[in-house]
C-alpha cells in the first residue's frame, strides 16, 4: 500500500505539503479564493466560451501581447508583497524581536521576490509589449511562428503557476534567486523548494528561447517592402540585439539548470563540493546567462524611450546610427562581463581587472544612448505626458545607478560593497528605473494603440511620482546601509548596528511605490469606464512617428489591409507631413493564423511534467512529457493552419464594420 | 495664476529635499559609515578608491543632468520662442564629443583599475617590517572557525588581530559557500569547500569590528555574524593566553561536534590546542575520492 502511494504521489505527502506559518496559509487561501472568484465570475457571465475562443486558443500576436501583460501586471503585485514582506521584516526583526515571520519563510519569500521579479514581471511585459508592437512597427501581419508564440506564451505561464503552486503545497526555494550551489545541492536544501524554482524557470526559460528565435525571424524576414534594416524603428532594432541575446543566453540557461536537477535528483556530481564536482562551475555558467539577461531585459526598454522621446518632442530620433552601434555594442560587451558578478571569488588580479574594465566598457554605449535622447529633446516641442515623466525619472536614477555600477566595476572597491545593500540599491536602480519605466513608458505609449483609448494622464502622472519619490525613499537608505556593512538577505541584526531606522525609512518608501501601483490600478479601471471620452483623438492620439500608428488603433485581426511600403525611417510622420495618401486600396485575400488549443495544452503539460519532477511522480513526467510531444506532432501535421480572409471581408472590417 | 502655483509646488520640492539631505548628513555623522571609515590600510585605499572613482564620475553625471533640466525646461511645448527643427538628427561633431569623453573618462578609470586591481589584490601581501600573522578561518553552519596555526589556539565567533601588523587570512568553508568581510578593515573573499583563498588585511587602530558573513548560508544565515578585534602587543599576547587557557582542545572529534548545523553560537569560545595541519585536512577532504565507499 505505501509503495503504491509512493509511486503515485512520489514524495507529496498531503499532511505536510501545506503552509504552516499565518502569512502563507493567508496568501494561499487568497490565492485560491481568487481562482473561485474568477471562475464563478466566468461561470455566471456565461464568458467560458469567450474566454476560450477569443484568448486561450489564440495564435492573434495583439492577444498574446494582451495576456503577457496581465499576467506580468499580476505577478508584479505578487512581487511587490513579497518585498513589502522582506521590508517590514527587516524593519522589525532587530534585537530581542524577531520581526513577522520565520527565518525560512523569508528566505523563500526573497527567493520568490527576485525569481517572479526577472522572469515573470520584467520579462513578461518586455514579450508583452514586443509582442503587442514589433508586427505592426515593421508591417507585418503576425509574427513567423504564431503558434509557436502561443507555445511560448503557455509555457512561460507554466512556469508561474508552478510558483505560485509551491506557495499552497511545499513551499519554494530558500536559496536566492540563483540557487547557487552547494547550498542549492540536496545536502543543504533537501526538500522540494529548488526543485520548484528549477522546473519553473526551466519551461518558462524555454518559452523565452522559443520566443527569441521567433522574433529573430520575425524582425529578419517579415518587414514590410522598403524597411531595410537602417529604416526599421529604434524599437525593432533594440529588440532585434535583445532577443540575439535570448537565443545566445537561454541555452545556457537550461543546460545550467538541467545539470542542477541531475545533481539533486539523480545524485550526480556536477556542482557539489565532493565527487569531482565545483560549484564555481554552476557560478560561472548562471552568471553567463544572467549578466545578458539584464542587457535582454533593458535593451527593449531602451527602444521604447527612443519612440517615446522621438514622438513626444515631435523630433527625429537623434543619432540613429549611433544608437543602432552602440545596442550592438552592449549585446557583444555583455557576453564578456560575467566575472564581475564574482571578483570575489580570488580570481587573480590580472583576470579581475579584465573583466572590470571590459564591465566599465558597457558604461560607454550607454552614456551615448542617454546623450542622444537629450538631443533628441533639444530643439524638439515636448510635450510632458506621463511616458515622458517615466522617461525623465529613468534619467536621473539611472545615470545615479550607472554611476554605482562603474565604481562596483573596479574590484577593489567591489571587495567592500559585493553582497551588501549597495549592491542591492544598485541592481534596483537599475531594474526599476530602467526596465520598469521603461515598460510602464510603453504601456501608456501603446495602449490606445491596442484597446482604442488612453490611460487616464493625470492619474498616471501621480503615479509616476508615486513610483520616482518611492524608488528614492526605498533604495537610498540601502545604498546607505550598504556601506555600512549591512549584507543582503539578513532576516535578523542586532540593534547595537544602528542600521533599524534606515530600514524603517526603506519601508515607507516600498508603502509609496505601493501608493502608485495602486493607482496604476486605479487608472486602468478609470480609464475603462471613462473610455468613450478617453477614446478620442482616435487612431493617432500621440501623433506618432511609426507604422504602428498608420493602422487603426485598436488594429484589425490581420493589422494591414493592404501591406505598407515603406520609404523612409518616420514612415506615418512623413505621410502625415507630405499628405502623402495612398491609393485607391485593392484588397487582396489574407490568410490568417487558426486558434489552436495546442499551445495552451503543451505549456500546461509542460508544466504537468514539471509538477512531477518536483514531487518525483515519474508517471507524471512521463505521460506529460510525452502527450506534450503528441500535442506538438499533431498540432505540425494539421493541414489547415490557416483560414482566409475574403475581400468581401476586408473591405466590411476597413468600412468600419466590427469584425465577427 | 498657474505660475503661482507652479512656484509653490517647486518650493515644497526644494524644502523636502534639503530636509531629506539634512537629515541624511545627520544621520551618517552618528552613525559612521563603515566602509567609509576604513580603521586599516587596505580599507583606506578602497575607500580613497571609491571618492576618485566618484568624483571622475561627476564629470559625466553633472552635464547630463543640467542639460537634463535645461532642455526639457527651454524646448517644452509651451515655450513657442524656443527654435524648433523637427528633422535636425545627425551632428558628427556632438555625436564624437559623447562617444569621446566616455571613453577618455573609462580610459582613466581602467588606468586606475588595472593598478588597484593589482595592488589591492586579496592575495598580495602587505609590505610591512612586520611578519605576517596566519589564520585559518573555516565557514560552518553557522558559526566561524578561526585557527591560529603558529600559535596552536583556535576561537569561534571571534577573531583577535595584533593592531599594525599584517594578517594572512586562509579561507576555506565546510559547508556552502560564505563570504569574509571585516568592513571596516577591507574587502571580503569568498570563502568555498575544497579550495582555500587567500585574504591579506591589517589594522591600523585597535577596536571591535563587526564581521559578516556576506554570503546566504541557509537557516543560520543572520545568527553568524563574528566580532574582529583589533588588539595592540600586550592586549593581543593576553588574548592568546587567555584562550590558551581553554580546558578545550581541537581535535578530530571535537572538530566533528563543532561541525554539526548549529544556531545562533555563543559570541567567543576558545580552544587551548588545534590538531596539527586541520585546515588542511578540512580543504582536502572534498578533493579526496571516497575513502569509506572505496574501503567497503
Amino acid at each position: 500500500m505505501n509503495n503504491f502511494m509512493q509511486m503515485i504521489f512520489g514524495r507529496l505527502q498531503l499532511t505536510e505539503a501545506f503552509p504552516r506559518e499565518p502569512v502563507t496559509a493567508f496568501a494561499a487561501v487568497g490565492m485560491i479564493m481568487t481562482g473561485f472568484l474568477v471562475i464563478g465570475a466566468l461561470t455566471y457571465f456565461k464568458k467560458w466560451r469567450w474566454l476560450w475562443k477569443e484568448w486561450l486558443t489564440t495564435t492573434n500576436h495583439k492577444r498574446i501581447g494582451v495576456m503577457y501583460l496581465a499576467v506580468a501586471g499580476i505577478m508584479l503585485v505578487r512581487g511587490l508583497a513579497d518585498a513589502l514582506m522582506m521590508r517590514t521584516q527587516q524593519a522589525t526583526s532587530v534585537g530581542s524581536a524577531h520581526g513577522i515571520v520565520s527565518t525560512d519563510t523569508f528566505q523563500q519569500v526573497f527567493s520568490a521576490h527576485g525569481t517572479i521579479m526577472i522572469f515573470f514581471v520584467a520579462m513578461g511585459f518586455m514579450f508583452g509589449l514586443i509582442n503587442l508592437i514589433l508586427p505592426l512597427q515593421i508591417g507585418s501581419r503576425d509574427v513567423a511562428f504564431p503558434f509557436m508564440n502561443a507555445t511560448s506564451f503557455w509555457l512561460f505561464t507554466g512556469g508561474m503557476i508552478l510558483v505560485n503552486v509551491s506557495l499552497m503545497l511545499g513551499g519554494f526555494s530558500s536559496a536566492g534567486w540563483l540557487a547557487y550551489p552547494p547550498l542549492s545541492e540536496s545536502q543543504y536544501s533537501p526538500g522540494v523548494g529548488v526543485d520548484y524554482w528549477i522546473w519553473s524557470l526551466q519551461i518558462a526559460g524555454i518559452g523565452s528561447l522559443l520566443s527569441g528565435v521567433n522574433f529573430l525571424v520575425t524582425i529578419l524576414k517579415m518587414r514590410c517592402p522598403g524597411m531595410t534594416l537602417m529604416k526599421m524603428p529604434m524599437f525593432v532594432w533594440s529588440v532585434f540585439g535583445a532577443m540575439t541575446l535570448v537565443v545566445f543566453a537561454f541555452p545556457i540557461l537550461t543546460a545550467t539548470l538541467a545539470m542542477l536537477a541531475l545533481d539533486r535528483t539523480f545524485g550526480t556530481h556536477f556542482f557539489t563540493s565532493g565527487g569531482g564536482g565545483n560549484a564555481m562551475m554552476y557560478v560561472n555558467l548562471i552568471w553567463a546567462w544572467g549578466h545578458p539577461e539584464v542587457y535582454i531585459l533593458v535593451l527593449p526598454a531602451f527602444g521604447v524611450f527612443s519612440e517615446v522621446v522621438a514622438t513626444f518632442s515631435r523630433k527625429r530620433l537623434f543619432g540613429y546610427t549611433s544608437m543602432v552601434v552602440a545596442i550592438w555594442l552592449i549585446v557583444l560587451l555583455s557576453f564578456t562581463v560575467w566575472l564581475h558578478h564574482f571578483f570575489t571569488m580570488g580570481a587573480g588580479a590580472d583576470v579581475n581587472a579584465v573583466f572590470g574594465i571590459a564591465t566599465m566598457l558597457i558604461s560607454i554605449p550607454t552614456g551615448v544612448k542617454i546623450f542622444n535622447w537629450l538631443f533628441t529633446m533639444y530643439r524638439g516641442r515636448i510635450r510632458f505626458t506621463s511616458p515622458m515623466i517615466w522617461f525623465l525619472g529613468f534619467v536621473f536614477l539611472f545615470t545615479l545607478g550607472g554611476v554605482a555600477g562603474v565604481l562596483m566595476a573596479v574590484p577593489a572597491i567591489d571587495f567592500q560593497v559585493h553582497n551588501s545593500l549597495f549592491l542591492v540599491a544598485h541592481f534596483h536602480t537599475m531594474i526599476i528605473s530602467g526596465v520598469l519605466f521603461g515598460y510602464f513608458a510603453g504601456l501608456t505609449y501603446w495602449f490606445p494603440k491596442v484597446f482604442g483609448f488612453r490611460l487616464s494622464e493625470k492619474i498616471g502622472r501621480y503615479a509616476a511620482w508615486c513610483w520616482i519619490v518611492g524608488f528614492v525613499v526605498a533604495f537610498t537608505p540601502l545604498y546607505i546601509l550598504g556601506l555600512m556593512g549591512a549584507t543582503r538577505r539578513l532576516d535578523h541584526y542586532s540593534a547595537s548596528l544602528g542600521w533599524q531606522p534606515l530600514f524603517i525609512v526603506a519601508g515607507i518608501g516600498v508603502g509609496i511605490i505601493c501608493v502608485g501601483v495602486g493607482l496604476q490600478v486605479l487608472q486602468l479601471l478609470v480609464s475603462i469606464i471613462l473610455r468613450a471620452r478617453q477614446g478620442k483623438p482616435l487612431n493617432d492620439p500621440w501623433d506618432g512617428r511609426t507604422l504602428e500608428w498608420a493602422t487603426t488603433s485598436p488594429p484589425p485581426v490581420y493589422n494591414f489591409a493592404i501591406i505598407p511600403t515603406v520609404t523612409s525611417r518616420d514612415e506615418f510622420w512623413e505621410q502625415k507631413q507630405t499628405k502623402r495618401r495612398p491609393a485607391k486600396p485593392m484588397y487582396q485575400p489574407i490568410m490568417l493564423p487558426k486558434n489552436t488549443p495546442a499551445g495552451l495544452l503543451i505549456g500546461m503539460l509542460a508544466m504537468a511534467a514539471a509538477f512531477g519532477f518536483v514531487w518525483h511522480m515519474w508517471w507524471l513526467v512521463v505521460i506529460g512529457a510525452l502527450s506534450a510531444i503528441i500535442v506538438l506532432i499533431a498540432q505540425s501535421a494539421r493541414d489547415e493552419q490557416e483560414t482566409e480572409l475574403s475581400v468581401e471581408t476586408i473591405a466590411r472590417i476597413e468600412a468600419g464594420e466590427k469584425y465577427a | 495664476m498657474p505660475h503661482i502655483k507652479t512656484s509653490y509646488k517647486f518650493a515644497i520640492l526644494i524644502a523636502s529635499i534639503i530636509a531629506a539631505i539634512a537629515l541624511a548628513a545627520w544621520y551618517i555623522s552618528s552613525h559612521p559609515l563603515a566602509v567609509l571609515a576604513p580603521m586599516g590600510q587596505i580599507g583606506e585605499a578602497q575607500r580613497n578608491l571609491i571618492i576618485v572613482g566618484a568624483l571622475l564620475s561627476i564629470i559625466v553625471v553633472v552635464p547630463v543632468f543640467v542639460m537634463t533640466i535645461v532642455i526639457a525646461y527651454r524646448y517644452r511645448e509651451s515655450n513657442g520662442r524656443a527654435a524648433y527643427q523637427p528633422t535636425w538628427d545627425h551632428s558628427p561633431l556632438f555625436e564624437t564629443i559623447w562617444w569621446g569623453i566616455p571613453c577618455a573618462i573609462i580610459l582613466a578609470l581602467s588606468i586606475i583599475t588595472w593598478q588597484s586591481s593589482h595592488t589591492l589584490d586579496p592575495s598580495r601581501a602587505i609590505a610591512s617590517n612586520e611578519s605576517p600573522l596566519a589564520i585559518q578561518v573555516v565557514s560552518l553552519d553557522w558559526k566561524w572557525l578561526f585557527i591560529y596555526p603558529a600559535q596552536h589556539v583556535a576561537s569561534v565567533n571571534e577573531v583577535a588581530l595584533p593592531v599594525g601588523r599584517p594578517v594572512t587570512f586562509s579561507l576555506t568553508s565546510d559547508s556552502v559557500m560564505n563570504s569574509f568581510w571585516i568592513p571596516q578593515l577591507g574587502g571580503q573573499l569568498y570563502a568555498m569547500p575544497g579550495m582555500s583563498t587567500t585574504l591579506h588585511l591589517i589594522a591600523d587602530q585597535s577596536g571591535t569590528y563587526f564581521g559578516s558573513p556576506a554570503n546566504i548560508t541557509g537557516k543560520g544565515f543572520s545568527g553568524m555574524d563574528f566580532t574582529a578585534k583589533a588588539l595592540d602587543a600586550s592586549d593581543f599576547s593576553q588574548w592568546l593566553a587567555t584562550a590558551g587557557r581553554s580546558p578545550h582542545k581541537l581535535d578530530l572529534s571535537a572538530y566533528t561536534a563543532l561541525a554539526k548545523p548549529s544556531q545562533d553560537n555563543p559570541t567567543t569560545y576558545y580552544y587551548s590546542s588545534v590538531e596539527d595541519g586541520l585546515y588542511n585536512l578540512i580543504v582536502m577532504k572534498y578533493m579526496l575520492p571516497d575513502i569509506s565507499r572505496v574501503t567497503q
